[in-house]
């Protein structure tokens, strides 16, 4: 176990990426998480990796894409208002299934919102706001450690499925230090010589494009991607869950909002309700599954998120009529407390309102 | 005896999607010519682009990357960081270079990219059907100014090369036409400063070609080439804006 450093945040996912072997970052500078950016303005420069301080985050997107495209390991990093810049780029991306490496350190919206933390980017990450059919696979971390694993993972779930992959932290976590440790970076590399771009040395020019002109190509293609969602799904969908044997009641969230709603379990099994949790790690693919099963036998979820109900969506979905939903949330700014969560959770089971809206 | 044959780097079976009469098919020779001749195949990654040149990854046999429309300066930048040792460049119309992505291209100019750029200007968005682009002369009917480009509500045409030559990190800026065979000629030469500038190291080596649009400007080829010596010539003149490996 490698020793344990007080880390923030935004540096926890930079010096991952480096770890993780990140030959590229392009960036454009956003609050709260321009610190990724900086530091590795100075880090890139000193291993002679490649940096380049982009004119935009269209223009960052695009420079991600390129280098991938060449079988490098690539990533940028920005905040909810200009990854919605970069949602062209995205679908670009998972149409010619490049390796992209995306940070989302989440701010408020909508508009240019402001630097307070959120959660409002749920759908943005995961039914995501380029054209077309695609899915990004979209990670959430929930402490600082999680920032370094799910970096790590990011990478090597990017290569292994070449599928653009994005890690959704927000601004507290972010922002916010803690203990946690690097370790070295655990996955395989993964051979990319069938497709990578090297010059077409000795061999026939290969090209990376979405346009097809051909009608049964483009519908072949999409079906082969969303045959490669299903085995992502199969193969990488991850979750947290606590309590939930015996539970009447389980709270969902994710990100740092799941840190909360464990405390809040703890408070409320003292009290004698039989609560459990359940924290998504993967959001896309969702852990569909997993909560359809727990709906069985359980009376009640909640679903706790710093938006006006975005994930509840996809638990609905999962649970299917089978078991009741509600929300306990507020959009934007101060983190819903142990309290504030232990307070909505009464009031639901009492019927004082039918979502807790706070 | 000589035989007229196809560059090595253009692909055997390759039928130009371009319309009879467009310049775009010399354009693509030229390049293709000049990649067997440095030797570049096997070190090229092209940045391609969307409009009339969108399908150039079907005629050139080398390594390519699509770019949204506007973005090809951005992955030819994140290409040549990742893979500093091959030879990059886009082919890109005005609309795509100087109207959508000329931000991607200035500040690549500006960093000093050591990268090459290719942009046909034919004053007009050609696939979409002949619409009023960045560089449509003044008083140019498209289907989008049909009384005329009229500079009170429309503004003036961009010179692209000399944009481009303004930028410190650019090596080189040349506007060049195909509409005579001497001028053929010198834009090949151009076009090989263009790639030595990126191969020496030197920065960004940029050509902008006068191309003409038979098709949406409802001319012959004879009366298209005869526009660009009478009405765009004057008003993009020919010649070298930049050039830092002379005195």
């Amino acid at each position: 176990m490698a020793e344990k450093q007080l880390l923030k945040g935004n540096y926890a996912i930079a010096e991952a990426a480096v770890k993780a072997g990140c030959e590229c970052y392009f960036g454009y500078p956003i609050t709260p998480q321009t610190e990724i950016g900086e530091y590795l303005s100075g880090r890139m420069h000193e291993l002679g990796r490649g940096y380049v301080c982009a004119e935009s985050e269209l223009a960052a997107i695009n420079m991600v894409i390129g280098a991938t495209s060449t079988g490098a390991k690539a990533m940028t990093s920005s905040s909810s208002c200009a990854v919605a810049l970069m949602q062209e780029g995205l679908s670009y991306a998972c149409a010619d299934e490049l390796p992209v490496v995306l940070v989302n350190v989440m701010r408020a919206g909508p508009g240019l919102g402001y630097i307070y933390p959120a959660q409002g980017d749920y759908f943005q990450a995961v039914y995501g706001g380029g054209n077309g059919d695609y899915k990004l696979t979209v990670l959430a971390p929930s402490t600082v450690q999680e920032c370094i694993d799910l970096t790590y993972r990011a990478f090597y779930l990017a290569q292994k499925y070449r599928n653009p992959t994005m890690v959704l932290a927000d601004g507290l976590l972010g922002q916010m230090m803690e203990p946690a440790s690097f370790g070295e970076y655990p996955y395989p590399e993964i051979d990319n010589s069938s497709w990578a771009l090297t010059g077409a040395k000795g061999r026939e020019g290969r090209a990376i494009y979405s346009c097809a002109r051909d009608e049964d190509a483009q519908n072949n293609h999409i079906r082969h991607l969303f045959q490669k969602y299903d085995l992502i799904a199969k193969e990488e969908t991850d979750w947290e869950e606590m309590n939930t044997e015996d539970a009447d009641i389980i709270i969902v969230a994710f990100g740092s909002m799941g840190r909360n709603i464990k405390a809040t379990m703890r408070e409320l099994r003292a009290k004698g309700l039989k609560v459990g949790i359940l924290r998504p790690i993967t959001l896309s693919p969702f852990p569909s599954n997993r909560l359809n099963e727990l709906a069985d036998k359980c009376k009640q979820f909640i679903v706790v998120e710093m938006n006006m109900g975005q994930m509840i969506k996809d638990v609905k979905l999962a649970v299917n009529g089978k078991a009741k939903v509600d929300l306990i949330n507020r959009p934007v700014g101060q983190w819903l407390s142990v309290e504030e969560i232990a307070d909505g959770v009464q009031k639901i089971l009492n019927k004082e309102v039918a979502y807790a809206s706070i | 005896m000589q035989v007229f044959s196809l560059p090595k780097s253009m692909k055997e079976n390759c039928k130009y999607t371009f319309c009879p009469g467009c310049d775009h098919g010399i354009a693509v020779r030229l390049v293709a010519e000049l990649l067997d001749e440095l030797n570049l195949k096997g070190k090229t990654i092209l940045a391609a682009s969307i409009g009339c040149s969108v399908f150039l990854y079907d005629f050139l046999d080398v390594d390519a990357i699509e770019a949204p429309h506007g973005r090809a300066m951005a992955e030819a930048t994140g290409v040549k960081r990742a893979r500093p040792d091959k030879f990059v460049f886009t082919y890109q119309g005005d609309g795509d270079f100087a109207s959508i992505g000329l931000a991607e291209s200035t500040h690549a100019a500006i960093r000093a990219e050591n990268l090459t750029g290719i942009c046909i200007n034919n004053t007009t968005y050609g696939m979409t059907g002949g619409q009023l682009g960045p560089t449509t002369l003044i008083g140019q009917k498209t289907t989008t100014s049909p009384m005329g480009r009229f500079k009170d509500t429309y503004g003036y045409p961009i010179k692209i090369a000399e944009h481009i030559a303004l930028c410190e990190g650019t090596a080189f800026s040349a506007r060049v036409a195909l509409d005579t065979v001497a001028h053929i000629n010198q834009a090949k030469k151009a076009l090989r400063k263009a790639f030595q500038v990126q191969l020496d190291g030197l920065g960004y080596g940029f050509v902008e070609i006068l191309s003409t649009c038979p098709t949406n400007w409802k001319m012959t080829p004879d009366e298209a080439h005869e526009r660009v010596k009478n009405e765009m010539i004057p008003v993009f003149p020919l010649g070298i804006f930049k050039d830092v490996t002379e005195g």
